[in-house]
């Protein structure tokens, strides 16, 4: 479904994305793991067109994204690290932004936006100003705002950083689910635990570089560990 | 591509619709001011060109507020692109860079137009007598699309807050003394006049004074200000673009 060949991103004087290449299958969750600065969050940006790449190619449904960005754009969701709605709109209003932005028609706008409210436990919220929410409605309000158009592929960018355990759960249930509807799942954490729950195959950076590629278990069975956090450990010398 | 346009109009103008009582008494002041302080109290028995100053004011004013309120309308990008991250939703979305900076310009010229008929109808209340044409809207129009989009390329490119109010400081509020807004750039020195005489303000001013008060104006006057506006939406178009590297 995607596939990047040589993909490198510097600037000025850091190389942030070394020469990776990888496939992600359709209908996966894949996990990009590393410390911070390891480079996950600019793959992330590279593939999501955010920002463009020195060197290499993307590539979504075998074709290039160049020249391809806005048809890229309606396949994609993406939630970011950083809470990033608009400080002026409330709830809805931010929902019913991100739906007019992707051509949603206004009857089916309405339905999508209600119903998702109502999936994350939000609808009585809908009036009130973003700034209001406490972190955790705020992550499920941004992850449900990136769900409004279906994407067939969804970006989380550390999804439940900063979230305490009982709603990080909760976070994992939706992602959960939305691979059964057979949305592609790419999703960069640092929480170990996160990407044993969830991922069914995980590529390991580190300064810039991928390093390993493997499913979690195959990981383990091959590096005879307990955990991807050894694992990391004996490929990096390195804690995660 | 139009609903685009009007998306990202949409959401300025549902801002500008809960704020629309205080965005209309915050415009006011400064125009109410001007008109008292140089229109009655240091014009009252100066005469310009055969006729009042109030009616030689009026369109200087009309200028260098339009010149205000449509740059400073499409400041809070700057906010969020640096500050809330709220642009991603835009560099995300199936929508173009022409899209966009339309969307956000023509927000800024409603604004622009509001404010500017508060002007009028203070004026006329204060004795003005002013001519106006479907020519004189769009001179405004096109001011407020070369600030507006001035406004735009500032937010895409300056770093800080800080910065970005000294663009006011620096670039606006000497343009809204010297551009034949309170008085004739011919009084002003031969090497310092050039310099005013290239600036969008003061063919704006030159052009709002003529057509509201019958005078003949320069067709070249207009031509400059179509050249400063489609070369700021295209620039303004670039910095968008920018925002991918």
């Amino acid at each position: 479904m995607i596939e990047i060949k040589n993909l490198t991103k510097k600037f000025e004087n850091k190389i942030a994305v070394d020469n990776i290449s990888f496939k992600i299958n359709r209908g996966e969750i894949f996990g990009l793991l590393g410390k911070n600065g390891a480079g996950k969050t600019t793959t992330i940006r590279m593939l999501t067109l955010q920002t463009k790449s020195s060197s290499g190619e993307i590539f979504y449904n075998r074709n290039s994204v160049i020249n391809n960005e806005i048809e890229v754009k309606k396949l994609i969701g993406v939630v970011p690290q950083h809470i990033n709605f608009d400080q002026d709109l409330n709830v809805y209003e931010n929902m019913e932004l991100h739906a007019k932005l992707h051509h949603l028609k206004k009857s089916e706008r309405q339905q999508r936006i209600s119903e998702l409210l109502e999936y994350v436990e939000l609808g009585d919220v809908s009036n009130e100003n973003v700034r209001k929410l406490s972190g955790g409605m705020k992550r499920r309000l941004l992850i449900i705002r990136a769900l409004i158009h279906r994407p067939k592929i969804l970006f989380l960018d550390e999804p439940t950083v900063a979230l305490d355990p009982q709603v990080r759960r909760k976070i994992w249930e939706l992602i959960k689910n939305l691979k059964l509807q057979g949305v592609t799942i790419i999703l960069t954490t640092h929480y170990i635990e996160e990407a044993e729950n969830l991922c069914d195959r995980v590529a390991f950076l580190n300064h810039g570089k991928l390093i390993a590629i493997d499913t979690p278990k195959n990981f383990c069975t091959k590096f005879e560990k307990n955990s991807l956090e050894e694992v990391f450990i004996e490929l990096t010398g390195d804690k995660i | 591509m139009i609903e685009d346009i009007l998306t990202v109009f949409w959401r300025d103008w549902i801002v500008l619709k809960r704020r629309l009582t205080k965005f209309i008494l915050s415009r006011t002041v400064a125009p109410i001011l001007y008109l008292v302080a140089f229109g009655f109290g240091l014009g009252k028995n100066i005469s310009v060109d055969n006729g009042t100053y109030i009616d030689f004011l009026v369109p200087g004013i009309l200028a260098l507020n339009s010149m205000n309120i449509s740059f400073n309308s499409i400041t809070p990008v700057h906010a969020e692109r640096v500050y809330h991250k709220s642009l991603e939703e835009y560099i995300l979305a199936p929508i173009s860079s022409t899209s966009f900076v339309t969307g956000k310009i023509s927000a800024a010229i409603l604004r622009s137009m509001i404010s500017s008929s508060m002007i009028l109808i203070l004026a006329f209340l204060f004795g003005a007598k002013l001519n106006l044409s479907i020519v004189f809207i769009g001179v405004l129009i096109l001011n407020s699309i070369i600030f507006a989009g001035l406004g735009f390329i500032a937010a895409m490119t300056i770093k800080t807050y800080e910065e970005m109010s000294q663009v006011n400081t620096y670039i606006l509020l000497p343009m809204s003394f010297l551009c034949g807004t309170f008085f004739k750039t011919t009084t002003l020195p031969e090497g310092i006049r050039f310099f005013i005489e290239i600036l969008p303000l003061t063919h704006t001013s030159y052009l709002l004074r003529g057509l509201a008060n019958n005078f003949e104006v320069s067709l070249m006057s207009l031509i400059v200000l179509i050249i400063y506006a489609a070369a700021i939406f295209f620039l303004s178009i670039k910095s968008f673009d920018r925002q991918l590297k």
